[in-house]
This record gives C-alpha cells, structure tokens and sequence, in this order.
C-alpha cells in the first residue's frame, strides 16, 4: 500500500487506523477500523483534498461476521483521485458513527442504508426511514430477506 | 422571482400574525406540496414550513417510485440486470445501460471493438439532448413559458424514433450489453442521424429565440436559487448545477471512458449559479452533443460490434445453426449466464444529470452479489432544501426544475 500517497499520508497520521487494502482494476481501496471512520474522513477530507463524498453503501456479507461492510466512495476533484474506505460492522445491533459531521452528503446515504440494512448511524441528526414507509417491517437489502417481502413468501421459498 | 425586480418587496414583506393565545408570536403553516404536485414531475412530496410566502424550511420526502430494482439485480444473471437499468432513470436510459455495461466489462476486463465504443458515444450524447429536452420543455412549462414545450418534444420524438429505429424501442431500449450492442446497427441509421443532427443545432437557436429576451423568463430565473460552490460539493451536488457554480468538472474529460478521449469537445461552464446559469449550461450541451454525435457519425469505425467472448457474448444466428461449439456457448449463457470473477468495481460516467456510478460487487458467480447505484438525482435532491430555503413558494419551483432530477432515478 504504501506506494500510494494517500495510504502513506493516513498511515502517518494514525499508524492504526488502516486494517488492510488493496489495488485493482486501478481502484485503491483502504480498510479503516470502524471506530476510527470519522477521524479518518475528517483528515482526508481536510488534509488530502477529498473534498467530495461519492456515495455511502452497504453489503450484506452475511451469514459472515461481522457481516455489514460499509463502503465510503472518496472523491478528490483537484486530484482527480478516487478512494474507497470500507469499515466492518456487525452483531445483533450494528452501529457506526455518522460521517454527516464531515460531509452533509452522507446524510441521505446513510439514511438509506439504515432503511435498507438495519444499520444505525450515532450521530446522524435525522436517521429515519427514507424509502420505505414508516413502520415496515425488516430491512429489505438484507440477504436473509426474501425478495418478495414477508407478507407474501410461501413456506416453500 | 427576486422581489427588487418587481418592484413589490414593501408589499411581499411578511407582516406580523394576529395574537395568538396570550403571547404574541408569529404563526406558521405548514404545506404539503406533492406528492402530486405536477411540478414535481413524479411523486415527490415536499413538506414546507411557510410564513407567509416565504419558506423557512423544507423537507423532502421521497421513496413513492421505490421498486426495489438492487434487490432485484441480486436475483438475476448479470445479462439480465440490463434491463433493469433502463428503469432506474427512465429519461436517460441509455447512460443507465452503459455505466453498469462498462462496470461489468471492467470486472471481465473485456475490451470492446472501437465501433461498439462510438456508437455508445453517439447514443448516449442522443440520450443527453432527449434528457435536455424534456427538462427544458416541462421546466419552462412550469414557469409560464408554454409554447417551447411543444418545440421541445417535437425534438425529443425525433429522438424516440431514432431509438426505436436501433432497438425497436422508444424508451426502454436495453441496447446496450455486456460485451458491445444488442443488435447490429438497423440499415440507414446514418441518414436518420444525420438527417436530426444536421438540423438541430438551428432548433437550439428556436428554443433560444423563444427564452433568451423573454423578461417574464429572465425575472423568475436570474439570481433565483443560488448556492455557494462550497455548499454544492459539501452536499454532493454533480453535473450541470456544479458547473453553473463555476467549476469545470466532466467526468468525461476527468476520466475518460467509452472512448470520449477520441472527441473533440468544450465543457460548457459559467459563473451565474442560479436557474438562469443551469439553463445555459444546459443549452450550451445541447450544442456540444451535437458536436460529439456528428464526429461520431463521420469517424464511425468498422468492423464488429460485439466482444470477441463466445463465453459472454451469444453467437450470431447463423453460428449457431451451423456451430456445434456456438450452440452449446448459447444454450450455457441461456440457462446459466456466465461467472464473473470475485472482486468489485465503481464505474461512474457523466449522465444529463451527473455523475451515475454503479458499485458492482461480484461473488465469483452468475449473478451480482450487490449492485449500488449512486444516482444523480438522489444526490442533488438532497441539496433542495439549501436551494430554496428562505424564498418564495414561486422560487421553489424555478428552483426545483433547474435540479433536473427523475423520480425513478432517487427512489429506484
């Protein structure tokens, strides 16, 4: 990793917040220690130009656990450089803290994946459903929930 | 509009409510705008808190057009998600269809032939000004301005027919596939191009013509709705409202993809940063694609139009009748698709609206193990409320139709 400026930056300012990473198809991603997510955003945001946060997501490893990997899409427009953080999260009640104090942009994003995945977010100033209805019931990325919802599986599937 | 220009403000001002209760304090209402509202162009519901007629906060509502399309890409082969794309953004289905294509072809490291690339380009530069077009006409509509719709849409159904010509349909064509085209291109698609092409750049002086001097068009647009830079990126604003604010950013010149390095072209860009700007910048792409299509047209390659990857691509017809090899490669893609290697890939490209970005995360099997897609519209809606905060219920409208955003494109 450390042929990466980026990566060599990040390991200087906190020697332990990169848990791993990788480079293909000429995208560098960085694993970060979710405890560590906001601190790390907020010095690549202010001291490596990503100014820009792409898109916030979430995948469903499961039944591997932890099983929700958060998925930070970094943009720098100065550099023209892109950057992907993932952090792992998992047990009965997922939680990570919020990156809208760093970037209002994450605050939708995050709202979906809390919608969709079940995952919460400390900190966030509004975290609520966004696009399914109030009140539904389970959270439909899931991997463990059946694409037609619960209301209308059959026993069989 | 801007009160100064109408000379009205001493009777816009808000006045003081009557007493409320035993204190005195200034009421406020609560309105409910959508979800159908026809200016919102789909079913977004917006809840705004008003005194008077001044909005002092609003809050979008989304989610009606939610239909769950990445839960549904997860069940399917990776072939089969095309389709799906083509409803995400059901204006710009084309560059729906390419980024997820090229995201695949990344993670197969699959090279196109030069002639399946141009014609992507070519396409998707149509899809951009029937994008345009349907935005001026509906946005200008919403403002006052009636008849430009009609210009409008008497382009876009040009467009449709052209779409239709290469994919038999007008809207959700799915051309595009992993591995190159659908179909070979249709006999005397280029007389049809360029019989549009060569006319419209003269229909931009019409729709010009109509809304450069008209002052009704001038007053509800300039100086309405602007936000600083930093504010635009801070809440991930992309496409034409950034390079209204001043910053000349495209994703197809920053990163290049589908060949786009191999045009000619400018980045339209301007410093107004309100309704106004959006409207140029947007009238400059018009001509720009214009451009685009035309050196597509004249410097169109030969040649084959689909990959050679008789294990992703399905052999010809007559292949197939003749080829024992090319049957058996048909009957496996048919009933099984075909693996793709475990990794994960974020391709984005430059669509009417912005950066789209497809996340695909394969888990070395037929289907995509998760597919995210950061649309556009999702991202630049969240920016409304810095938009229109503090203004008039009118300015909320010009505010709203310079966003340009689709409803299936933020809900998906």
């Amino acid at each position: 990793m450390m042929q990466f400026p980026v990566a060599t930056a990040l390991e200087a300012y906190d020697p332990s917040a990169i848990t791993g990473g990788k480079h293909e198809f000429n995208e560098l991603t960085l694993e970060i220690d979710p405890a560590k997510i906001v601190a790390v955003c907020r010095f690549l945001r202010h001291e490596q130009k990503f100014l820009r946060l792409d898109a916030v997501t979430c995948v469903d490893w499961y039944p591997m656990e932890p099983r929700f990997e958060m998925v930070y899409h970094l943009h720098s427009i100065e550099n023209n450089q892109r950057l992907r953080l993932k952090s792992k999260v998992g047990g009965e009640k997922p939680e990570i803290e919020s990156v809208y104090s760093v970037w209002r942009a994450a605050d939708w994003f995050e709202r979906e994946i809390f919608d969709l995945f079940g995952v919460g977010f400390r900190n966030h100033p509004n975290l609520k459903r966004i696009l399914m209805p109030e009140g539904w019931e389970g959270h439909p990325l899931r991997k463990d929930y059946p694409v037609h919802g619960y209301k209308y599986s059959y026993p069989d599937e | 509009m801007s009160q100064e220009k109408l000379g009205v403000s001493a009777t816009l001002e808000p006045v003081d409510s009557p007493v409320v209760g035993t204190e005195s304090k200034r009421r406020t209402m609560t309105l409910n705008m959508g979800p159908q509202h026809p200016s919102t162009h789909g079913v977004l519901r917006i809840l705004l808190q008003l005194d008077g007629e001044t909005i002092i906060k609003a809050e979008p509502d989304i989610g009606y057009l939610h239909t769950g399309i990445e839960k549904q890409c997860e069940g399917r082969n990776y072939q089969q998600v095309v389709p799906l794309t083509d409803r995400v953004d059901y204006l710009a289905n084309l560059s729906n269809n390419l980024c997820y294509v090229l995201a695949v072809e990344k993670l197969l490291q699959m090279e196109v032939p030069p002639m399946a690339q141009w014609m992507r380009v070519m396409l998707t530069e149509l899809t951009r000004i029937n994008s345009h077009v349907v935005w001026l006409g509906t946005h200008a509509l919403d403002i006052g301005a009636m008849s430009i719709f009609f210009y409008c849409f008497r382009e876009r159904e040009k467009i449709l027919r052209i779409f239709e010509m290469f994919s038999g349909q007008r809207m959700m064509t799915s051309y595009f596939r992993i591995g190159g085209l659908a179909l070979e291109p249709p006999r005397g698609w280029e007389k049809a191009v360029k019989a549009f092409i060569d006319e419209f750049p003269s229909n931009v002086d019409e729709y010009e013509n109509l809304l450069n001097n008209n002052p009704i068009w001038k007053i509800r647009t300039q100086g309405v709705a602007s936000v600083p830079l930093e504010d635009l990126l801070d809440l991930g604003v992309t496409g034409p409202m950034i390079r209204a604010a001043g910053l000349k950013w495209d994703i197809r010149k920053s990163e290049p993809y589908s060949s786009y390095e191999k045009f000619d072209f400018e980045v339209p860009c301007n410093n107004d940063n309100d309704v106004w700007g959006r409207y140029r910048i947007r009238m400059d792409e018009f001509r720009q694609s214009a451009r685009i299509v035309k050196q597509a047209l004249e410097g169109m390659p030969g040649g084959a139009w689909q990959a050679d990857a008789p294990k992703v691509v399905l052999p010809g017809r007559e292949k197939m009748k003749t080829q024992m090899e090319a049957l058996i490669y048909h009957f496996k893609i048919v009933t099984e698709g075909f693996r793709v290697p475990a990794a994960e890939v974020y391709q984005c490209i430059e669509s009417p609206r912005g950066e789209l970005g497809y996340y695909v995360v394969s888990d070395g099997t037929a289907k995509p193990y998760r597919v995210h897609m950061r649309t556009p519209s999702f991202a630049n809606l969240m920016a409304l409320p810095a938009l229109i905060e503090g203004r008039l219920i009118a300015d909320s409208i010009a505010g709203l139709g310079s966003m340009d955003f689709v409803l299936g494109d933020t809900d998906r």
